[in-house]
């Protein structure tokens, strides 16, 4: 930041400051690199350094060496000898539920609140900014009770049903900021072809808000991936258990043993990564779109 | 537009007879409460999922929580049951004593200081951090797009994981950090295992975890400021830091306040971070508020969901007074959501 256009006082500024736009000097431009590589780096580090230990044997788990007799041996025990792919599979299907419903209860709703202004609108508003306030920790042991008398305990779907509290508040949130950014006008001219409120949204605007809708998918599907607390309280028997919880186990299982705890990181962030890469590609082309509208 | 323009016209015929804003509708005879059914019952359908889901899963657990707050339930005293016999709750009715007891004793003070500390430091970096970056990738610069992808890349892996990961390189004996600093001579540190040193680490973590969201929310912000301001004030000879100073940070405020209220709520309650790193230790050195609240109602002996239940409800009326705090600054400076 520091370095950008280290222009000399003493020269008349209208001069060197025509034509700057668009270029940079060169020492700039490697403090610029050098500021991102850092940065890149020390974000990734953590991540890189788990999978390089997850391809160790177990003896050199700990060692810097980064190449040492690399091997699979701690992704074949881990799909052999525990149910780590069952639980996998019911991560994923909570996670997907999570997300598919999530994205369309916000989207409706932020559209509701973006478009309309009914009685109830700043209350709910409020609301979804205030169940973002109340702990976790305070809430399991009543929604348990809840999820016991529902029968919803080791299910599926009473894991679908917390996440959506979290996730859909904070969606809805953002659901609302993307659609201010669509012109009423399309609306209207909606509702000049005869198409409902609902229609509209759903022919015209939510097409346009594909964007909007990649990062509530991200968001719902990471929020649900990776809670660890309603996991591990509500789902029991190795059978029903999602990731977070099987991982509870494991740390029992295997102590301190870090290379099998590695191997399922490196398992666990896969299936995030694939949504994240894209969520990124609509998060670019959204971005732009919205820097041409202004 | 088109098809809201009449309830538009009936709220602002009520808005004008009450004050501002506020319950539309009181002063309006039944003819125009059920004209107002008709034509916002397509808003409410669109909302009702999300109304019902919130009202049942957080509403009920709210009530019963600050209903708890007020009793001396434990373990000991709630329904329960044990094989067939069924055992009816003997809990309390005891006012406020809960809230007495946590304001006049030192645990809750102490452990509030730390969360208010904790949040401002993790907000404050965060922010600073991810407005930093967002700025550079928001230049024309080679490989921008890679370098995205790469900071973005702790928001994209699961809370335990990179939890796990950071818990590895804290590792005291074995972990990379201590490992490095050997090679150049320096002493072992106690990451984990020293109270000042802990609360170090789990800052780091929390703020390594929450820079790609402010990265993506502010660069988002700054596209969208129209790049003719910059070239109009860089014609008039504005310097780099004047133009960050008068238009970047102008441009960001709307994203700017949305991200730092809610970035605040979730560091406060940042349950996962501060329980898998260092289960609030050593000690209650690391200890939030969230923490201490879990620990009341699963880890000590009795269970003790009043207390829990008690730190639960301050932390919520906190956050709400901030909030509402938060809202009217703002307001005052012209700004309204």
């Amino acid at each position: 930041m520091t370095t950008t256009t280290p222009t000399p006082q003493t020269v008349n500024i209208q001069t060197v400051n025509t034509p700057v736009r668009g270029r940079r000097s060169p020492l700039a431009s490697v403090g610029l690199h050098v500021t991102l590589i850092v940065a890149s780096v020390i974000a990734v580090f953590p991540v890189l350094w788990v999978l390089l230990t997850s391809l160790k044997p177990a003896k050199y788990a700990t060692t810097t060496d980064f190449f040492k007799e690399t091997t699979l041996e701690n992704y074949t025990n881990l799909v052999n000898d525990t149910p780590f792919l069952t639980w996998f599979g019911n991560s994923l299907l909570v996670a997907g539920l999570t997300t598919v419903v999530g994205v369309f209860i916000s989207a409706t709703t932020g559209y509701a609140v973006s478009r309309f202004r009914f009685p109830g609108k700043r209350g709910l508003m409020w609301t979804l900014l205030v169940t973002q306030m109340f702990p976790v920790a305070v809430l399991i042991v009543p929604i348990y009770n809840i999820m016991a008398s529902m029968g919803l305990l080791n299910q599926p779907a009473g894991l679908v049903i917390t996440y959506l509290t979290i996730a859909v508040p904070f969606c809805a949130w953002m659901m609302k900021g993307f659609f201010d950014t669509i012109p009423r006008e399309i609306d209207e001219s909606g509702y000049v072809d005869g198409l409902t409120p609902f229609g509209t949204f759903w022919r015209l605007i939510l097409p346009l808000a594909k964007p909007g809708i990649a990062v509530t998918a991200f968001y719902s599907f990471i929020t649900a991936w990776g809670e660890v607390a309603y996991a591990s309280a509500f789902m029991v028997g190795d059978e029903n258990l999602t990731l977070a919880g099987g991982l509870q186990k494991f740390v029992n299982q295997y102590g301190a043993q870090w290379g099998p705890m590695a191997a399922a990181s490196v398992l666990i962030a896969i299936p995030a990564a694939l949504v994240f890469l894209f969520a990124q590609r609509h998060l670019v082309t959204g971005m732009s779109a919205g820097a041409v509208k202004g | 537009m088109a098809v809201d323009s009449p309830s538009q016209s009936v709220a602002k015929a009520a808005g004008d007879s009450v004050a501002r804003g506020r319950s539309r509708g009181t002063g309006t005879p039944r003819r125009a409460a059920k004209r107002s059914l008709s034509t916002h019952w397509y808003a409410w359908a669109m909302v009702a999922p999300v109304v019902i889901v919130i009202g049942v899963i957080i509403g009920y657990p709210l009530v019963r929580g600050i209903y708890l707050s007020f009793t001396d339930a434990n373990e000991r005293n709630v329904a329960r049951s044990i094989g067939v016999n069924e055992i009816p709750a003997s809990y309390e009715f005891i006012g406020l004593d809960n809230y007495k007891d946590a304001i006049t004793g030192s645990q809750f003070l102490g452990t509030l200081g730390w969360t208010i500390v904790w949040t401002v430091s993790c907000v404050a970096l965060t922010f600073v951090l991810g407005l930093g970056l967002a700025n550079i990738l928001n230049r024309k610069i080679a490989g921008r797009s890679v370098y995205r992808m790469l900071l973005v890349l702790p928001w994209a892996v699961p809370g335990f994981v990179s939890v796990f990961a950071w818990r590895f390189l804290y590792d005291e004996r074995r972990g990379i950090l201590n490992q490095v600093l050997a090679g150049g001579g320096i002493d072992a540190v106690p990451w984990l295992n020293d109270p000042t040193w802990a609360k170090f680490s789990v800052i780091a973590v929390n703020v390594w975890l929450g820079v790609p969201f402010m990265m993506v929310a502010l660069l988002g912000g700054l596209q969208s400021i129209p790049g003719e301001l910059y070239e109009a004030a860089e014609m008039d000879g504005a310097s780099a830091w004047q133009r960050f100073r008068h238009i970047t940070l102008p441009g960001l405020r709307s994203v700017s306040t949305t991200v730092i209220l809610l970035s605040t709520i979730w560091t406060f309650n940042m349950f996962p971070v501060i329980f898998l790193l260092t289960r609030g230790g050593p000690g209650e050195a690391t200890q939030i508020l969230v923490t201490q609240a879990y620990k009341f109602s699963f880890e000590v002996s009795p269970r003790d969901f009043a207390q829990s239940s008690t730190w639960g409800v301050l932390i919520l009326v906190l956050l709400m007074v901030f909030a509402a705090f938060y809202q009217r600054v703002l307001r005052k400076q012209g700004e309204v959501w």
